[in-house]
């Protein structure tokens, strides 16, 4: 069961070695003795990152990120073993090189693949398992970039648009079954991923988002925005006609 | 019978679950034959603050309808109920009578079953022990049957494992019940408004050794010197004597009739409750509180249940809810409760209202809370940031003091530490599993808490 301040008894991370996931797990499940299930595609990366996370029993879980239905068994999986799951994290996703993959047919693909295709097949396979038993929390990570869409990162974003609206629909669908979905969109967020890239005004660190995720959880909040100034920020953009906010530097 | 939403008052984690009327002891037992294998747990008036009354995915059977009423007897002063009425009601047909409910909480909103099942306490704990000491005999419906259980000889340890039990060794659906009798329906009471804790103990204890009712508001953002200051107030049903001559007759002293709340708490969309007007409003209140008087006559609900008069005062503190936190720590151990109280004062989650209180003699239930010594109870907005930390800070320092946490006002302690806090843990779980060896009675608290024990903790959640 979550308990009343929103810290899950056992979690699922997919996308297990996301530091924005890995920061919420800790903030969550630090303290109380929590079973955590980091799933990936790589073994060793996942098993150093359950290492790093204080108190929580954490072991690693490795699915195929090029076959369709690997994650989906996976999460299946999960839920089969640990009797059950109070959380799911779906923090998969990878942002790109704007300049060089809106030539590039495949790269585009591979964003579809790695920031809407992957995370969406994870979200579907959770929703049942949490629906069927009644409780638990879905969270996944979209983006601000996905709230609109910019000429400047439009691959990235456009994909995480899917997996936005995606989600929002798959929130209602969950709706008077006990389980839910909580969407977090970030803004840019100083992580391994932003690594090397001019931090955006409103940049935060991914200990913000855990917070943010906490506050939305006991809350029960569907939509949380990270900073949540970001929320007026997205809005504003959204009215601006499209030929003005082609041409914003942002 | 529908799929709802249910929570506890501290609406901190709701749960959707399948919830059903009961309206009949024959309907209980087809219920608990022919079980909802995500589990089930009755529920009265849902006046717990964490999830003891819920079970998410599970089914949960209301007793609201088991609210009939057998006859008063003056002469034993006992009566027999269902478990559904609620101590209000019950007091509407005692008080014409001369007679009182033996225990009442912070609010009349609670049923006989919930009393029962959470072993409640009252301000009178000092002199006349929890609820479940004034049960003379309950009807209890477990998957192997319908018991009639008293508090001695055959059946007691079910019994006492009932009483504080939280609902989980089966569903209470009547109890017979000894009452205290009254002259008046109005209390005479002793206000003192103290400076500093020492202070603040040393006015209860000395309140406690001349008066049948007692507790203190406490003002838990104070720091420094003025560390646990509050206001006591003790007091005892008022003689006909004390009364004005006018309220003495025609029935006027035994009259009771309470207005339904005409304040309604307004739904928020975050809680107010800033440390900083947390701190404004409690210096407020102790500032505005008499220094001492003594004799004033009063009606019920102020001195027992102030803050009945505001109807669902739990949404004040936004979507977020709110969290209670109840501890008792023996006498002896005040050093533990100074320290919780300064760990709570530097915060950072702002505590609204704290409440102090002296506990006597435990009642012989193995899940009971009451203990002798102090118990405090402090509310806190959920969403405060830092409050886990704080309260699992408070958690080590009163187990370390060999006290425990309420569990009927729970709904985050971790699980490792109720073999500290419940020692008897292991001989409630005996024989809760005599009374349900299936499993069947199942709360999102006891899952959560793992209540029942490891061995029937493995694969619940499948299906």
């Amino acid at each position: 069961m979550i308990d009343g301040l929103g810290r899950p008894r056992s979690a699922l991370v997919v996308g297990g070695t996301s530091e924005i996931a890995l920061a919420t797990v800790s903030a969550l499940c630090g303290q109380a003795r929590c079973r955590v299930v980091l799933a990936g595609r790589n073994l060793s990366s996942l098993e150093q990152a359950a290492r790093r996370l204080p108190g929580a029993r954490a072991t690693p879980a490795v699915f195929d990120p090029d076959e369709d239905g690997s994650v989906g068994r996976l999460v299946g999986e999960c839920f089969g073993q640990l009797g059950g799951l109070d959380m799911v994290l779906v923090a998969l996703g990878s942002l790109g090189d704007q300049g060089r993959d809106e030539h590039d047919p495949v790269a585009v693909a591979g964003s579809i693949r790695a920031n809407f295709s992957l995370p969406a097949q994870a979200s579907v396979a959770a929703a049942d398992h949490l629906r069927a038993q009644g409780h638990g929390v879905l969270v996944v990570l979209s983006s601000v970039a996905a709230r609109p869409v910019r000429r400047t990162n439009f691959v990235y974003g456009s994909a995480k648009a899917g997996l936005d609206g995606f989600c929002l629909g798959l929130a209602d669908s969950l709706d008077g079954s006990g389980a839910r979905l909580l969407l977090v969109r970030p803004g840019f967020v100083r992580t391994r991923m932003t690594a090397g890239r001019r931090p955006a005004p409103l940049a935060c660190g991914p200990e913000e988002v855990a917070e943010a995720v906490r506050q939305g959880l006991i809350q029960r909040r569907r939509v949380v925005w990270v900073p949540p100034a970001m929320r007026w920020v997205s809005a504003g953009l959204s009215l601006l006609p499209r030929p003005a906010l082609g041409r914003l530097p942002v | 019978m529908g799929t709802q939403v249910v929570s506890g008052w501290g609406r901190v984690s709701p749960a959707v679950c399948r919830l059903v009327r009961l309206t009949s002891e024959a309907q209980a037992m087809e219920l608990l034959r022919a079980p909802d294998r995500r589990g089930l747990v009755a529920r009265g008036l849902g006046r717990s603050y964490g999830d003891a009354a819920q079970r998410a995915g599970g089914t949960v059977l209301e007793t609201l309808g088991l609210d009939w009423v057998g006859r008063i007897d003056p002469e034993s002063a006992t009566v027999e109920v269902g478990a559904g009425v609620s101590l209000g009601r019950l007091l509407r047909l005692l008080l014409p009578a001369g007679l009182f409910v033996p225990v009442s909480p912070g609010t009349r909103f609670v049923t006989v079953g919930g009393a029962i099942a959470a072993d409640i306490h009252g301000k009178n704990h000092h002199r006349d022990g929890s609820f479940a000491t004034h049960v003379d005999s309950l009807t209890l419906a477990t998957p192997q049957g319908l018991h009639r259980l008293a508090p001695s000889g055959e059946g007691s340890r079910l019994f006492w494992a009932t009483a504080g039990g939280m609902g989980l060794t089966g569903v209470i659906l009547a109890a017979r019940l000894r009452l205290t009798r009254v002259e008046t329906a109005r209390m005479a009471v002793d206000t003192r408004r103290t400076d500093d804790l020492d202070g603040l103990l040393a006015a209860m204890e000395e309140a406690d050794a001349r008066h049948r009712y007692s507790v203190a508001w406490l003002d838990a953002t104070a720091r420094g010197a003025a560390l646990g200051r509050g206001v006591l107030s003790a007091g005892d049903h008022a003689r006909l004597d004390q009364l004005p001559p006018s309220q003495q007759r025609g029935g006027r002293a035994l009259r009771f009739r309470p207005r339904p709340g005409l304040l309604v708490a307004p739904r928020l969309p975050a809680s107010p409750f800033s440390p900083g007007v947390v701190r404004a409003l409690n210096r407020a209140w102790w500032a505005a509180s008499p220094r001492r008087e003594s004799g004033r006559i009063s009606a019920l609900e102020p001195f027992f249940w102030p803050l009945d008069g505001v109807r669902g005062w739990n949404r004040l503190y936004g979507p977020g809810g709110l969290v209670q936190y109840q501890l008792v720590v023996p006498f002896g151990q005040e050093r533990a409760l100074r320290s919780v109280l300064e760990a709570v004062a530097r915060g950072p989650a702002p505590c609204c209202l704290a409440v102090l209180k002296r506990f006597g003699p435990a009642s012989p239930g193995p899940l009971s809370f009451p203990s002798p010594g102090w118990t405090l109870a402090m509310d806190f907005p959920a969403a405060a940031p830092g409050l886990a930390g704080l309260l699992d800070r408070l958690d080590d320092e009163v187990a370390e003091a060999g006290g425990r946490v309420y569990l009927a006002k729970d709904c985050r302690l971790r699980p490792e530490l109720l073999a500290a806090m419940y020692p008897r843990i292991e001989e409630w779980r005996l024989a809760r599993q005599e009374a349900d060896p299936g499993g069947v009675l199942r709360s999102d608290l006891s899952e959560r808490l793992v209540l029942a024990g490891a061995g029937q903790d493995q694969g619940q959640e499948a299906g």
